[in-house]
């Protein structure tokens, strides 16, 4: 749809009118903006210029550094690898996720009965906070000691209880950290891929079926070509979700004020470089900007498949 | 005969079906039974060397004794979280349903330089800037406040966003109607789009709700104070504590998991169209 200005009424009114237009989207749109000016553009441009700066426990800080701080966070060998954390969390994450959702919306699709049931509970789970998941696989299903639910039925086949949580050798932490984020975001993909599923034609499926195709061969030639936009927008929101993931590790791993120095994503890196002891705003600043830059670059990637932005109208 | 063996084959493919969907729900309610079976044992039930399925007696008990706990600020930290995320929720959808709203229909010549002043900060997840938002919020002295806590969250981009695309879709028809009546776009707006936009107001507010109840790192970061706790903070204080009360802390989660469950079972479809809406747009 093409803008077209009403023109009714006299030339006045329509000078009025359009005086009052700006004012009016200043009334609709001012607020927002100024809030984001103020909560969000602000604080980049001040954290940009902080990272410039030698601020330990000063955000007015006098002392410019240049590009030090960034070159301390590349040469910063935990820096780095707490991205390599996020590069392993992300490999195991997003595969299973993806598969888990999907294989769920598929079955759930074809379910005849029973369907919202199933539908309910395994987005239920979306309802929990990670604190609560964590709570429950650290304490409960993983918890170290003989009788968490693990170790318990590992004991029913006479295997000795496993220190899920506490061993690096082999380090069983991923496979509690991977299973809780599963758990709680699944649901969520499934829902993405079942919306995604509605949306096949069916007459597409009643050609298969006149072409005596079945099975796999429809899913492998008309469903998940179909769901190709669906997946490539699960697949980057699961990436960009786990680039951020902070809450997980941090119940799952921290103890009393004190975090592993293994396995730590960049979230929980940059939450302990930036607002630990040192309050080091400067190499902290440094640090989100790397950071928001490269997931910056995912995001444009993400936006670009999903025309994000590109008007409608 | 082709016939009958693919129907023999579709029964047996529908009980395998259920079979798996069955065995994946035991599993993902399993976290829900632990949360309760914990939380209504005592101590002793839960590190018994055999595992039973319920504690002989139910410890309702367990649900005063948290509230009575002196250490534990669980009735601080409910209602905190409950004014944030209904304030939240509220100014989200006031704040991001104006700002969609003039957007998609109130013509003005820099709108469009507005509208990409908003979605370039899509690019940047909040999360990653948590430690920039800090050191803003704390010179402004909000630091565990609920002015801290709520205000940095009102400004959703991508709330306007979806505001915006779906008032593009709105029958223009109806506003029109209302405008001959000499209405101008607040009247309209407020009378005529608001009252017609439920459905797609209620999927936006509840996915912000959750998303405010549920929130983890700002407020870790922003409300130190034990009076600024929201329940999050409050079940993860304890979480990572060196001594652990297992029943308290179990029924705390519970209780703390409940508005959202309540949530689920009665408003489910709007959740269902928020998390649609919000994961992709058709």
């Amino acid at each position: 749809m093409s803008v077209s200005a009403p023109a009714r009424g006299p030339i006045t009114t329509r000078l009025r009118g359009r005086y009052d237009r700006n004012l009016w989207f200043a009334v609709f749109v001012g607020p927002f903006v100024l809030g984001l000016l103020v909560f969000v553009y602000i604080p980049i441009v001040w954290s940009v210029v902080l990272s410039f700066f030698d601020a330990h426990n000063t955000v007015t800080p006098s002392k410019f550094v240049g590009l030090s701080n960034y070159l301390d966070m590349i040469r910063d060998a935990s820096f780095r690898s707490s991205l390599a954390t996020f590069v392993l969390f992300a490999l195991f994450i997003v595969p299973t996720t993806f598969v888990v959702s999907l294989g769920l919306a598929l079955l759930i699709n074809r379910a005849r009965f029973a369907r919202t049931f199933f539908r309910s509970v395994y987005f239920l789970p979306t309802a929990c906070s990670y604190v609560v998941a964590s709570l429950v696989w650290k304490l409960s299903i993983f918890s170290g000691v003989r009788f968490g639910l693990m170790n318990t039925v590992l004991g029913w086949f006479g295997i000795e209880p496993i220190a899920w949580l506490s061993v690096t050798q082999p380090p069983w932490y991923w496979l509690v950290i991977v299973t809780a984020r599963m758990w709680l975001q699944a649901g969520f993909y499934m829902i993405l891929f079942l919306a995604g599923l509605q949306r096949i034609s069916p007459s597409l499926y009643e050609a298969a079926a006149i072409d005596g195709a079945g099975g796999w061969k429809v899913l492998r030639f008309i469903t998940l070509p179909q769901l190709r936009a669906t997946s490539t927008a699960v697949l980057l929101l699961l990436l960009i979700n786990a680039f951020q993931a902070f809450d997980e590790f941090y119940n799952l791993l921290s103890s009393s004020g004190q975090y592993p120095p293994y396995a730590r994503p960049p979230l929980v890196y940059l939450y302990y470089a930036a607002l630990g002891q040192g309050q080091d705003f400067g190499h902290g600043s440094a640090g989100a900007v790397i950071l928001t830059l490269l997931i910056a670059l995912v995001a444009l990637g993400q936006n670009r498949v999903l025309g994000l932005g590109r008007r409608e109208d | 005969m082709a016939n009958i063996q693919r129907s023999g084959a579709d029964k047996a493919g529908s009980a395998i079906r259920y079979v798996v969907l069955g065995i994946g729900a035991i599993f993902f309610l399993l976290p829900f039974y632990l949360l309760l079976r914990n939380g209504l044992s005592t101590e002793a039930d839960i590190t018994s060397p055999t595992w039973k399925l319920f504690p002989s007696t139910l410890h309702w008990s367990n649900i005063s004794d948290l509230f009575n706990d002196p250490a534990v600020p669980m009735a601080r930290s409910l209602v905190n979280s409950l004014v944030i995320a209904v304030v939240q929720t509220v100014g989200v959808l006031v704040i991001s349903g104006l700002a969609g709203y003039g957007l998609a229909r109130i013509p003005f010549r820099y709108a469009n330089a507005v509208f990409y002043f908003i979605v370039a900060t899509l690019l940047i997840p909040a999360a990653v800037t948590f430690v920039p938002s800090f050191v803003l919020v704390s010179s402004l002295g909000w630091v565990s406040t609920l002015r801290g806590l709520i205000v940095p969250g009102l400004f959703q981009a991508f709330a306007t966003f979806l505001f915006r695309q779906y008032f593009l879709n709105f029958p223009r028809e109806l506003e029109e109607a209302a405008q001959l009546d000499g209405t101008a776009y607040w009247g309209t707006f407020w009378r005529i789009v608001v009252p017609n936009s439920a459905g797609f107001i209620a999927a936006i507010g509840t996915i912000t709700f959750i998303g405010s109840w549920n929130a983890f790192l700002w407020p870790l970061v922003i409300a130190p104070d034990q009076n600024s706790w929201t329940v999050q903070i409050a079940l993860s204080t304890f979480l990572t504590a060196q001594t652990i009360n297992l029943p308290q802390l179990f029924i705390a989660a519970s209780i703390a998991i409940l508005p959202l469950v309540v949530m689920f079972v009665f408003l489910q479809r709007w959740i269902v169209e928020g998390v649609e809406r919000s994961g992709i747009s058709e």
